[in-house]
């Protein structure tokens, strides 16, 4: 298993930032050398990489690498990929430029916890959002705990909890053994002792040696104890494609986890909802599995760090329309977002609903919608069949039945094992497939 | 004879008892010896009403599922000297993590015997309230096998987080103690607290009690080395012992505990006994086990060599009378009541679902009642 998850260290967008965070650049021959030791090598240990030091920062690494991502991506045909990658790629080299000590007047998101956040309004990616929401909510309650692989002094393989160990200490902050099952079950036995644990699982395939724990066990445990304890347990878990990786690493399966009761299932698909609903979702006394869209890690959005305006549960008109209905959530939000803007270029007038909660969902907003516009596109990552798309297509059949002008379409990964990166561009929607669905939509 | 299923017996097997009931401590047994200091005849006689009181119950709650009352039920006939021994070792701060045939344990820590059986007679999935003082620390019922080692784990994590090991205080330092069978022994989660328990040192002791069978499959499928040196490849100690010898489990049981509390970290015992009856109630050992293994363990039966200790002791007829007697007590009264033992209400399989307010449980909820009430009276 160990040597699979080191070849995730070699999907270019992580690739990036790992070595860029790291600053320890290696030869295309070290980087082979390095598979089975991941960025946990003695070196990358060894340089008290916890924090960013500004000695060992080497722009003009940077910059080669930046370029060594754009000739991988130019040689992928698909012209948009490429625009999306290389937005990544700059986002990239600003966040860490300004994350060097020294050059940025304006205090680090972290650097403030208990006093008034200065600016409130930040931009930030979402890995750093995540990142401040996890520092507050172990700042706000000594029961909170952060467990999970490699979370200590790697500060995860996507760097979501870098420098907390270092700031908590190995009592809050506990990289565990490699063991997905004893993650969720040794979590539950704290949680029954009154901490509130919350469990990175490393990539979303990676989720299922612990499937056991968390659905005959996690999820039940309040209905068993009739309510007598609580499982305030938080199971974060990085979502969906985009990012070019191995098997196992890009999957989207949050209908398991949505078709267990007892559990609670939300996906942000911004920076500000993952800064709060990390919170949310650590403060509730339920099990909450928490999807975080990989594709979303990088980009940068605006988070208010005072207020934050919609509750855990509630979805959410991202965009208002009047001729059809899109509903997504996670990394599908801006995809459907973008097909809304081609709309227009046309003349057609896309809504788009951010459901951000799967389990449970938040019908009215969409109810409310299609009321409006009489038409509904489920768009969703995820394969199609027995998918969450599915359940919000058959309930807004229920429940919009009379308002609908047109059969509910859903537009899905394919019922196929996600396939290789080199294909999952067109395995997974994109905007033109969700045209494709407005187009036979509005055909009735 | 005990072809089928033999085990080279180590010679370091801890045993005070000889299997006729005479005292006569193992060599490997000197360790343990001042743990019986603890004890005095009342103790003894404890132990020994337990042993009855509990094979009395599973007598009755046996009856009880033979009769349609119980769903299924599943019986502790044999293993009562592992399971009394290990419960009356442990504090009352501390805490227990049973899998689901621990009816002695439970009993010895306050749960209602009703309770249990409730479980088995379909009125509830957990049948007492672990946060109840009163219960004394005993967790649910577990029947995914293994699943328990885990959250035992955890919870002894949290006790050290807690800083309630070591102190140095004896009415503070606490631990868990887990129970699990030999066929929970070739489980994942079983395997993964081993791996937690001793990377993070809790305080916690691993029960083994290897009664031989998983359901019809012998021991010697889940394993070819000796249980108890299983937990040694991962940093935990272990140790063997006669299962059936209720004060070698018990002084062994309190050592360890002991050990634990004062942050010596996790260790293992494997208790050698024998699940005499079937796996459950729906089962036919018949069909897989000898009666010449039988009667090999009938002749080590845990309250018959007890019984010889005690009179050994001078205890007399009047107190395995009484003893007796307070047996059949429990278990009338356990048959009263569990006939009296309703339907839980409707609402409940909505209620507790979640610990906070769910709108889909609520809406199903609301929908059920009014389905119901749609055919008007009692529905």
């Amino acid at each position: 298993m160990s040597e699979v998850r080191s070849e995730a260290d070699y999907s270019e967008a992580e690739y990036v930032e790992a070595e860029l965070i790291e600053g320890e650049p290696g030869s295309d021959a070290d980087e082979n050398e390095d598979q089975g030791g991941d960025e946990s090598s003695p070196d990358a240990a060894s340089s008290d990489s916890t924090s960013f030091d500004s000695a060992d920062f080497d722009s003009t690494l940077l910059d080669t690498q930046a370029i060594d991502v754009v000739e991988i991506i130019e040689s992928d045909p698909d012209a948009r990929v490429l625009e999306e990658h290389v937005a990544e790629q700059e986002w990239t080299r600003e966040f860490v430029i300004e994350d060097e000590p020294g050059e940025d007047p304006s205090p680090a998101p972290e650097a403030t916890v208990d006093a008034p956040p200065e600016p409130r309004i930040q931009s930030l990616p979402m890995v750093k959002a995540l990142n401040a929401g996890l520092r507050r909510a172990l700042a706000d309650d000594p029961r909170v705990l952060l467990m999970g692989e490699d979370i200590g002094p790697l500060g995860g393989v996507f760097r979501v909890t870098e420098g907390l160990q270092k700031e908590f200490g190995t009592q809050r902050v506990m990289d565990t053994p490699l063991a997905e099952a004893g993650i969720i079950g040794t979590a539950i036995g704290l949680a029954m002792r009154g901490y509130r644990p919350v469990l990175e699982i490393q990539f979303n395939g990676f989720v299922f040696p612990g499937f056991d724990q968390i659905t005959t066990q996690l999820a039940k445990m309040t209905n068993r104890h009739s309510g007598k304890m609580a499982f305030p347990v938080v199971i974060r878990i990085p979502h969906g494609g985009h990012i070019g990786a191995v098997e196992h690493h890009q999957e989207a399966p949050e209908a398991y986890f949505a078709h267990t009761a007892g559990l609670r299932v939300v996906a942000p698909s911004t920076p500000h909802d993952a800064y709060w609903m990390i919170q949310e979702a650590i403060r509730s006394d339920d099990p909450v599995v928490f999807f975080e869209p990989m594709s979303r890690y990088w980009p940068k959005g605006e988070v208010d760090l005072v207020e934050n305006g919609t509750p855990l549960h509630a979805s959410r008109v991202v965009r208002t329309g009047t001729d059809a209905t899109i509903v997504a959530w996670a990394g599908m939000v801006s995809v459907a977002l973008r097909a809304a803007e081609l709309a227009a270029e046309e003349g057609r007038s896309l809504e788009v609903i951010d459901l951000r909660s799967l389990s449970p969902v938040d019908y009215g907003p969409v109810i409310a919608s299609v009321q409006k516009t009489g038409r509904l596109i489920v768009a969703q990552e995820a394969p199609g069949n027995v998918s969450v798309g599915s359940e919000v297509a058959a309930t807004l059949a229920e429940k919009a039945f009379y308002s609908l002008e047109a059969p509910v379409l859903r537009v899905s990964g394919f019922d196929v094992p996600f396939p290789p990166a080199n294909l999952e561009e067109l395995y997974l929607p994109d905007a033109d497939r969700i045209l494709e669905a407005v187009d036979r939509a509005l055909a009735y | 004879m005990v072809a089928t299923n033999e085990i080279p017996r180590p010679a370091n097997t801890v045993q005070l008892l000889t299997a006729d009931g005479r005292f006569q401590p193992s060599e490997t047994s000197a360790e343990y010896l001042p743990y019986l200091e603890n004890l005095d005849e009342n103790d003894y006689r404890t132990f020994y009403r337990d042993m009855v009181r509990v094979r009395r119950f599973d007598d009755e709650a046996a009856n009880l599922q033979r009769q349609g009352q119980l769903g299924l039920w599943v019986p502790s006939h044999g293993q009562e000297g592992a399971q009394v021994g290990s419960a009356r070792a442990a504090k009352p701060q501390d805490h227990l993590f049973p899998s689901y045939r621990e009816h002695v344990v439970g009993l010895i820590r306050g749960v209602d015997p009703v309770g249990i059986v409730g479980v088995f007679r379909g009125v509830a999935h957990g049948g007492w309230d672990p946060t109840d003082p009163a219960i004394g620390n005993f967790h649910l019922y577990t029947l995914v096998i293994g699943s328990q080692s885990l959250h035992a784990t955890g919870y002894a994590m949290g006790m050290k987080l807690d800083g309630k090991v070591g102190t140095g205080d004896p009415t503070q330092d606490a631990a868990t103690i887990v129970y699990f069978g030999d066929g929970a022994t070739s489980q994942g989660d079983v395997n993964e607290a081993y791996v937690f328990a001793a990377s993070y040192q809790t305080p916690q002791v691993f029960f083994l009690q290897n009664n031989h069978w998983a359901i019809s499959v012998p021991v010697s499928t889940q394993s070819r080395t000796p249980l108890y040196l299983r937990s040694s490849g991962f940093g935990i100690p272990g140790v063997q012992i006669d299962g059936n010898d209720v004060l070698a489990a018990y002084a062994v049981t309190a050592k360890h505990l002991d050990d634990a509390r004062t942050g010596e970290g996790p260790s293992m015992i494997e208790a050698l006994t024998y699940r005499m009856g079937a796996h459950t109630s729906s089962d036919d050992p018949s069909k897989y086990r000898s009666d010449d293994e039988l009667a090999y363990w009938a002749e080590r039966d845990p309250i018959l060599r007890f019984r010889v200790f005690l009179e050994e002791q001078g205890v007399g007829q009047a107190f395995f009378d009484s003893a007796d007697e307070e047996a059949a007590d429990l278990a009338a009264d356990v048959r009263k009541r569990t006939l009296a033992l309703t339907p839980p209400p409707v609402a409940s399989m909505f209620q507790h679902v979640y610990s906070e307010p769910h709108p889909v449980t609520e809406e199903q909820q609301r929908w059920f009642e009014e389905y119901e009430s749609s055919f008007g009276g009692d529905a």
